[in-house]
C-alpha cells in the first residue's frame, strides 16, 4: 500500500479554555475520498482549517504530526504554507456565494490562482480557467469568465469554486460540505462530478459532511467525530454494515431509510446534548448520552480494533457491542 | 363528502422585482394556478428545489400574503374574509429557522404566550399555566420559559416554536422546512415530536421539505412542486414507489439514501436551472427533461388523473 497523501496524527486544536478537536488522527490516500462526518460543533471544520493553515489567530493547534506527502505541516512558516495552499492543497467551502469575491469577475478570481502560483501570463491563466470551466461543465465556459458570481445559480457557483480549487492540479482537495447550499438534483450533479475528477487526476478528497447520504455514497473510508475526537474510523461499507461506537449507531438510526424504517413509526433518537469539552475533560463525551455506559467510562477510554482499518474509541469490548 | 380542512383553489402569485437599476422591472411568477386540498388529521408533504414556489405557498396559506389570484379555503370558511385572531385559532406556523423566528429580546415563556396575548381573553394565571403546559409538553423543562432564545440550542429553539404554534390549539400547522436547519439527531427528535403531537391533538400539518426521506417519512400525501406548479401529487407510497413525471423521477433518482455501494445517481437533468422571472413556454420543465419531446416545448400540459393522484405530462397523457 502507498504511504497516505495526508497523514494527521493526533491533533489538537483549541479555543481559550475549550477544546475543539483532541487527539485526532486520519490519514488521506491519493485517489481516494475520506469522509469525516459528525454534527455541527464537533470538530470536523476546524480540523480541515488546522491543515490548511487557515484557523483563526486565537487557535492553538498542536499535533504529534501533520504531514503532506511526507512533509511535515507542524512549524512550517506562513510563507511555505501558502505555497502549499491553492497550490498542491486546495479546499472549497459551503456556500460559494461568500467565498467568491463579488467584486471581481470569475475569469480574473480564476486566474489570480494561477498566477500567484505559477506566474506566466494572464491572457494563458484565462485559458487555463476556461479550460478548468469546460471541464466541470460548465455552458459556455468563455462568457462565464466575464461574469460575477451573483449572475450564477448556486450549482454554477459551486463549479466555479471546484474548478478554481483545480487550477494548479492539486494533490489534495479539502471540501467543506460542497454540496450542503445545494438542491438535491444539483448535489448529486456536484458529487458525480467531484468523483469524475478523482478517477481522471487520481485526487485525494477529505470530505466534510453532516449528511450520511453523502458519506455512503462518495466515501472511500469514514471517520466519525464527536465532541472534538475520532470516534470511529472504517471503510464505508463497514461503517454501515458493523457500526461499532454507541454514537455512530446512534446516528445512523436517526436517518430515515425507505424500507428499513417504516413511515410514521419514530426514528432512533440520540438523548440529551453534546457536552462543553474544555482541557481537563476526562472519560468518554458520549457517556452521559449512551444507553450501554458503565462507570469506568469516566476513566482513559482505549482505541480497540474491530476488523482491518476499523478501530473505534470505546470502553466496551467488540464481542459485548456486538451482542448489545 | 367531507369538507376539505385546506383548500386552495387556483390560486397565483405574482411579483414584481427590480433586476438592476437601469433595467426595467421584471415578473417573477412563484406559484401559478395551484389548487390542493389537505383533510382533517392528513399530513401533505410538498417538496421542491429552492425557488418552487412552497415558501410562498406557505405564506398564501398562513395568510401572511394575499394571493394575486385564486382563493383559499380553511375549514369551507374564505381565508381572506376571516380576521387575525380566527385565523390564528386554525392555523398556525413552524419555520425553518429557529434562530432568526424567536424574538431574541423576549423570554421564552412570554414568546410562547404570545398567541393567547394576541387573543386578548386569557387571564395571565391560566396563560402561565397553559404556556408550562405546553413547554412540558414538547419536552422542556417550564423552568426554560425564564431563559432567552440564545441560552438554548437549536433543538430546543425548535421545541419552543412548536410550544408557540400549538398554544392555541389550532387544527393545522403549517410546518416550512422545520428541521432543515437541525442536525441529524436533534431532527429525529423534532420530527418524532410533530408525529406524537399530531396524535394526540389531532392535528393536521402542511409540510414543506425539500428532503425526500423526510416527506416520504412524515407525509400522507404528497405534492411535487417545479416553478410555481404543481407538477404531480398522490399518496405518499404511490408517489414514492411508481413516480409518473419525469421530474419527480429525478428527484427521486437525486436522494442519497445512507446505502453504501449504489454510487452517485445520474439524474439524466439538463443544466438549464429554473428561473421563476423566466418560466419557460409549454411545459415548464422541458429544457432539463431527459424524455422531452417537441410538443413539451410548445404547449403546456393538462393536469391529468393518475390513479388517486394528478400530474402534468404530455407523455402521460398520450400513454
Amino acid at each position: 500500500m502507498t504511504a497516505p497523501l495526508l497523514e494527521i496524527d493526533r491533533l489538537d486544536i483549541g479555543f481559550g479554555p475549550l477544546s475543539a478537536v483532541r487527539g485526532a488522527s486520519l490519514q488521506v490516500r491519493r485517489g481516494e475520498t475520506h469522509c469525516l462526518v459528525g454534527e455541527s460543533g464537533c470538530g470536523k471544520s476546524v480540523t480541515a482549517l488546522a491543515v490548511m493553515g487557515l484557523l483563526a489567530r486565537n487557535a492553538t493547534r498542536n499535533a504529534v504530526s501533520m504531514r503532506f506527502d511526507g512533509q511535515e505541516l507542524m512549524g512550517l512558516d506562513e510563507k511555505a504554507m501558502s505555497r502549499l495552499r491553492g497550490d498542491r492543497m486546495a479546499m472549497i467551502f459551503q456556500e460559494p456565494m461568500t467565498s467568491l469575491n463579488p467584486a471581481y469577475t470569475v475569469g480574473s478570481q480564476m486566474a489570480e490562482v494561477m498566477l500567484r502560483h505559477r506566474g506566466g501570463t494572464r491572457r494563458a491563466a484565462l485559458d487555463r480557467a476556461a479550460e478548468l470551466l469546460a471541464k466541470v461543465r460548465i455552458t459556455s465556459p468563455g462568457m462565464r469568465l466575464g461574469q460575477y458570481p451573483h449572475q450564477l445559480s448556486g450549482g454554477l457557483r459551486q463549479r466555479v469554486m471546484i474548478a478554481m480549487a483545480l487550477m494548479c492540479s492539486p494533490e489534495l482537495l479539502i471540501a467543506d460540505e460542497p454540496t450542503t447550499a445545494l438542491d438535491v438534483t444539483v448535489q448529486a450533479q456536484i458529487l458525480r462530478l467531484l468523483a469524475d475528477l478523482q478517477k481522471d487526476l487520481g485526487l485525494a478528497i477529505l470530505l466534510i459532511t453532516h449528511d450520511l447520504g453523502v458519506v455512503a455514497r462518495t466515501a472511500h473510508h469514514v471517520s466519525v467525530m464527536y465532541a472534538g475526537q475520532v470516534v470511529e474510523t472504517a471503510p464505508v461499507a463497514d461503517l454501515f454494515a458493523n457500526p461499532m461506537h454507541p454514537y455512530t449507531r446512534g446516528l445512523l438510526s436517526c436517518v430515515p431509510v425507505p424500507g428499513k424504517v417504516r413511515p410514521g413509526d419514530p426514528l432512533g433518537s440520540i438523548p440529551g446534548m453534546v457536552p462543553r469539552v474544555e482541557h481537563a475533560f476526562a472519560g468518554c463525551a458520549f457517556r452521559q448520552r449512551c444507553d450501554l455506559a458503565r462507570p469506568d467510562c469516566a476513566g482513559t477510554i482505549p482505541r480497540r480494533d474491530f476488523a482491518p482499518g476499523h478501530d473505534y474509541l470505546c470502553q466496551i469490548e467488540p464481542a459485548a457491542l456486538v451482542t448489545a | 363528502m367531507k369538507t376539505p380542512l385546506i383548500e386552495v383553489r387556483d390560486v397565483g402569485q405574482r411579483f414584481r422585482v427590480n433586476s438592476g437599476l437601469l433595467e426595467k422591472k421584471r415578473q417573477v411568477v412563484a406559484v401559478d394556478g395551484v389548487s390542493l386540498k389537505l383533510m382533517q388529521g392528513d399530513v401533505l408533504g410538498i417538496v421542491g428545489e429552492s425557488g418552487c414556489g412552497k415558501s410562498t405557498l406557505a405564506r398564501i396559506i398562513l395568510g401572511l400574503l394575499p394571493p394575486t389570484t385564486g382563493d383559499v379555503l380553511i375549514d369551507g370558511q374564505d381565508l381572506s374574509k376571516l380576521d387575525r385572531k380566527e385565523r390564528a385559532r386554525l392555523v398556525q406556523p413552524v419555520f425553518q429557522d429557529p434562530f432568526s423566528s424567536l424574538n431574541p429580546r423576549r423570554l421564552v415563556r412570554d414568546i410562547v404566550a404570545l398567541p393567547l396575548h394576541a387573543q386578548g381573553d386569557v387571564t395571565s394565571a391560566e396563560m402561565r399555566k397553559r404556556v408550562d403546559t405546553m413547554l412540558e409538553r414538547v419536552g422542556l423543562d417550564p423552568a426554560m420559559g425564564d431563559r432567552f432564545p440564545a441560552q438554548l440550542s437549536g433543538g430546543q429553539r425548535q421545541r419552543v416554536a412548536i410550544a408557540r404554534a400549538l398554544v392555541l390549539r389550532p387544527r393545522i400547522v403549517v410546518c416550512d422546512e422545520p428541521t432543515s436547519a437541525l442536525d441529524v439527531s436533534v431532527q429525529a427528535q423534532i420530527l418524532n415530536l410533530l408525529a406524537e403531537l399530531r396524535r394526540e391533538f389531532g392535528l393536521s400539518y402542511l409540510f414543506i421539505s425539500h428532503n425526500l426521506a423526510v416527506i416520504e417519512h412524515v407525509a400522507t400525501e404528497v405534492a411535487v412542486m417545479y416553478l410555481g406548479r404543481i407538477v404531480e401529487r398522490n399518496d405518499t407510497a404511490s408517489l414514492f414507489h411508481a413516480p409518473k413525471h419525469p421530474y419527480t423521477k429525478a428527484l427521486l433518482a437525486s436522494v442519497l439514501t445512507p446505502e453504501p455501494g449504489l454510487g452517485i445517481p445520474e439524474t439524466g437533468l439538463g443544466d438549464a436551472m429554473p428561473d421563476p422571472a423566466n418560466v419557460p413556454p409549454g411545459c415548464r420543465f422541458h429544457p432539463r427533461c431527459p424524455v422531452a419531446i417537441e410538443r413539451c416545448g410548445r404547449e403546456a400540459p393538462a393536469i391529468t388523473r393518475v390513479g388517486n393522484g394528478i400530474t402534468e405530462c404530455h407523455l402521460i397523457t398520450s400513454m
